[in-house]
């Protein structure tokens, strides 16, 4: 079996698997990052998303020989101590239900933010589509994003 | 202690005793609680009679609160521990919040019916009461005043009169030596001092999961353990033949793979094959290459095609009438105006956003499982009886689960779990379902329904006579409607109007039906309050109006069957007034843009919703805004409320305009979110959620907002372009007009 060498959130990770394996369960079985989750493996619910160098990325269609050497961020390096601006927005607007979609959630509005730093809220939902959440928490996400906006802009974050 | 007797059923125990290393741990035994509204046996987890660790707290002022139930999204583990938080007289933002296993010292440990409140409320203040009861006592002695010279504020015993103060940990261990107040001497906080209950609090868990450190059953990880899939017969009652498992234990990663015989029971251990792996992916992929022959024969004749076909079969038959009050022929005899509709609603699927699955870890002494199940105590006996084993050898972990709406009240998934973890040689394993086993494997439907509808007015605009007949199903027989399948004799306008006649036809099934969401409520809202709103519409009334005279004024109408529950006209005749008012009911709007209204009550909640819609001439609908208006006494956690009903406005308007689950020769024809679509954040309404907090006991909030969703909609569809809607769901609906 090939090993690749994997860079995840800013550390070198090397992993032994078949190359047909998902980013995303190299992630979860052989890294121990269960915070990215799996809801479809068809790349339709977006619970997956992680960062591949800085564009969210749907890690269940992310084969692993396909992203050795990548930047890899996932829910647990977006920030050093949880205080990124969407998660500290999260928490302010109690967004989650059961919270299982949540890190894709906010893996998303991260990206979008870099590329949109001052979206209106029909901006925020474009963006957020392709993220589902059964719980239907889409009102506080479109709220905590623009919050997290808000406050990035005013140099509250990175 | 000595096992309870029947005197002690219906009470609760409590008792104190100090921590290893001092401090005080208050321990409250609860009788095993009912929740019978969704129809399950009753969990007996609580027989056994030592209390249970409900409050900690430790010399150095550590105050741990139990958090007895499972969590599937719906907040008992914020709201529960702020009831006993509320009554201690603590700063939640303090509390540690532990969640507990199950165990048989607790009371019942399940989440459905939308029970967790109003089954724990007054239990969970008395426990929270008692501590502080006891650490005023110990302060009390300590300085040598009476009880009744102190008070308590955030974690401290006060004598004002001295200026002394003491945190509750540094009188912890004294109040464990006291003995604890005979229940008639513990006074409750007057609720208008509330300052935990009714504040806007987080979920306790929302700084993990938003870091991705919060454990759902899916993220469990042992130490040695192994990976399963499990494949089971596409058809409900399949049964598996043979399997080519030589060639699957070939592949790389595989260790195992084996056929389990399995049950006949559709909750228990199905019939399937599991392989067992180095890793998730290992296991999905070899299940990609299973072969396997199957025993279909139990699915022939079962689709939602034959379905439709004998129901509207059954429509020209007549029904057997169940309830008649009245004389329904007279009424539409001398009528002013008489509608029919034939309204129809799909069989659903959960589709909880985590998969079913389960770990399990037998060993020598019996098996430890790590479960998502909403109802444990079934789970843990459901795993006994499939490894005939006692049940107290099966030691069950609750771990927060990705969504329940009704799924884990089965427990299918554990029993599979346990039964392959039998052939693991000792190593545990953690068994994951992929996307498309959950959607063909949901273990029990929302069924679908048929109501044939006949409907009255008289010549003052007033609702005369209604007759339903309702064509409906049961599980493998025609004389017992299926579980989640019946439409109850009180349920309205029952009571409300004179003349009223309820037929009903029990077609044969093989599909599994069950609760999910509000059950009954989810499908029977949509029908009443759109044929209602349709004969407010043929009557020429205003639909709110309309609705308020049905109700009759602020009364309790008590219920005219025995199992029946009154409906409190005056709550409900309340929201529904809120609702329009914030709504802006009767402004003027364009052809194109309407109001609607529906009402419904369901799990002891009165909820009323006001939606507005704009259609452009092409059909493309814009759900604009929600209103709702509810009363479930007083809130507990104000945010987790509002997020419960906002949720149910998103998956409600999910459910009505999306979502359908068909059925073909017995198996489930969609697999994944692409046929089986939720809401996305793009046509998600803007909302405002309205509480009327009466003083009526507090209940639940995860089920009854979901009901009244669809008909609000449609009938605002129907105001914005005079298009009715009698099936769901109404993508399926062509809303074009000019």
């Amino acid at each position: 079996m090939p090993t690749y060498n994997l860079k995840v959130n800013g550390q070198m990770r090397p992993v032994t698997a078949p190359a047909d394996t998902p980013l995303l369960w190299i992630l979860r079985d052989h890294l121990d990052l269960v915070g990215t989750k799996y809801g479809c493996g068809i790349g339709l619910c977006g619970t997956c998303t992680v960062h591949i160098n800085g564009a969210p990325t749907r890690s269940c269609q992310a084969l692993v020989s396909t992203v050795s050497g990548a930047v890899i961020t996932t829910i647990e390096g977006l920030s050093p101590d949880g205080a990124h601006p969407l998660q500290k927005a999260w928490c302010d607007h109690d967004v989650p239900q059961c919270g299982y979609c949540q890190a894709g959630q906010i893996m998303t509005a991260a990206a979008f933010l870099k590329n949109n730093p001052t979206p209106t809220e029909d901006e925020i939902d474009g963006a957020m589509a392709g993220n589902l959440c059964r719980c239907g928490t889409y009102l506080r996400i479109r709220h905590a994003v623009k919050d997290a906006a808000a406050a990035m802009q005013k140099g509250g974050g990175k | 202690m000595k096992a309870p007797n029947s005197t002690f059923s219906r009470r609760e125990f409590i008792r104190v005793s100090a921590l290893t290393g001092g401090g005080f741990l208050l321990s409250l035994a609860l009788p095993g609680e009912a929740w019978a509204q969704v129809g399950q046996a009753l969990d007996d987890t609580a027989k056994v009679f030592t209390p249970g660790p409900f409050i900690k707290i430790t010399p150095e002022n550590i105050i741990t609160i139990l958090a007895k139930s499972p969590e599937t999204g719906q907040g008992v583990k914020t709201s529960l521990p702020m009831i006993v938080a509320e009554e201690l007289d603590v700063d939640f933002a303090k509390v540690v919040v532990e969640q507990a296993a199950l165990r048989p010292d607790v009371g019942g440990q399940s989440a459905g019916g939308s029970r967790s409140t109003p089954n724990n409320y007054m239990l969970l203040r008395r426990a929270g009461a008692t501590a502080r009861a006891m650490l005023v006592e110990a302060a009390a002695q300590t300085w040598g005043v009476r009880a009744n010279e102190l008070t308590t504020d955030n974690g401290r015993v006060i004598h004002a009169a001295t200026g002394r103060s003491l945190t509750y940990g540094e009188l912890a261990t004294k109040a464990a030596t006291l003995p604890v107040p005979d229940e008639r001497n513990i006074k409750l906080k007057n609720e208008d001092d509330f300052k935990v209950l009714g504040a806007r609090v987080g979920g306790v868990d929302n700084p993990l999961i938003v870091t991705g450190r919060a454990l759902f059953g899916i993220d469990q990880k042992l130490p040695g353990m192994v990976y399963a899939a499990y494949e089971k017969c596409p058809v409900y009652g399949g049964k598996v033949l043979r399997a080519n498992l030589d060639r699957i234990k070939t592949l790389p990663g595989v260790r195992d793979a084996f056929i389990l015989e399995g049950t006949d029971n559709l909750s228990g251990l199905v019939p399937g094959v599991a392989i067992i792996a180095d890793s998730t992916w290992a296991a999905f992929s070899a299940k990609r290459q299973l072969q396997v022959v199957w025993d279909e024969s139990a699915g022939a004749g079962h689709s939602t095609a034959d379905y439709d076909a004998r129901a509207a079969e059954a429509a020209k038959a007549g029904g057997k009438t169940i309830r008649h009050d009245g004389d329904v022929t007279a009424a539409f005899a001398s009528a002013a105006k008489v509608v029919e509709g034939a309204y129809y609603y799909p069989f659903l699927n959960h589709a909880t956003l985590e998969p079913q699955g389960c770990t399990a870890w037998a060993k020598d002494d019996g098996i430890e499982l790590w479960s998502t199940s909403q109802t444990p105590g079934p789970g843990q006996q459901l795993v006994a009886d499939t490894l005939k084993i006692p049940k107290e050898k099966v030691k069950v972990n609750l771990v927060r689960a990705g969504g329940g709406f009704g799924r884990r009240l089965a427990n299918d998934y554990m029993a599979e779990a346990a039964a392959i973890a039998l052939r693991t040689n000792g190593a545990p394993v953690k068994l994951t379902w992929t996307r498309e086993d959950d959607m063909r494997h949901d273990c029990y439907h929302r069924p679908a329904g048929y109501h044939f509808l006949r409907g009255a007015v008289d010549a003052a605009g007033k609702l005369s006579a209604w007759h339903n007949h309702f064509v409906t199903f049961g599980l493998k027989n025609t004389e017992r409607v299926a579980s989640s399948a019946g439409l109850g004799t009180d349920e309205l306008p029952a009571r409300f109007v004179p003349n009223y006649r309820l037929d009903q036809t029990i077609m044969a099934t093989i599909l599994p039906t069950g609760p999910m969401r509000a059950p009954g409520s989810n499908g029977l809202a949509f029908v009443m309050q759109s044929f209602l709103d349709e004969l407010a519409y043929a009557a020429g009334r205003d639909p709110v109006a309309f609705r308020l005279e049905l109700l009759g004024g602020d009364r309790l109408v008590p219920a005219s069957q025995p199992n029946g529950q009154p409906y409190n006209a005056g709550r409900m005749s309340g929201v529904i007034r809120l609702a329009a008012e914030k709504a802006g009911w009767g402004k003027k709007l364009p052809k194109g843009e309407g109001l609607g209204i529906a009402f419904h009550f369901s799990h002891s909640g009165y909820v009323a919703m006001v939606a507005e819609v704009a259609v452009a001439p092409d059909g493309t609908l814009k759900v604009r805004h929600v209103t709702a208006a509810i009363d479930v006494g007083p809130i507990i956690n104000l945010s987790g409320a509002e997020n419960q009903i906002q949720g149910s406005i998103i998956d409600g308007l999910g459910m009505a305009w999306l979502q359908e689950l068909t059925f073909d020769r017995g198996r489930a024809m969609q697999s994944n979110f692409h046929d089986y679509p939720l809401l996305r954040s793009t046509e998600t309404p803007a909302m405002s959620v309205n509480f009327i907090q009466s003083k009526n006991p507090p209940t639940g909030l995860g089920e009854p907002g979901y009901p009244v969703v669809p008909p609000a909609i449609c009938n605002a569809i129907f105001a914005a372009t005079g298009k009715r809607i009698r099936q769901l769901p109404f993508s399926k609906i062509d809303l074009r007009w000019s």
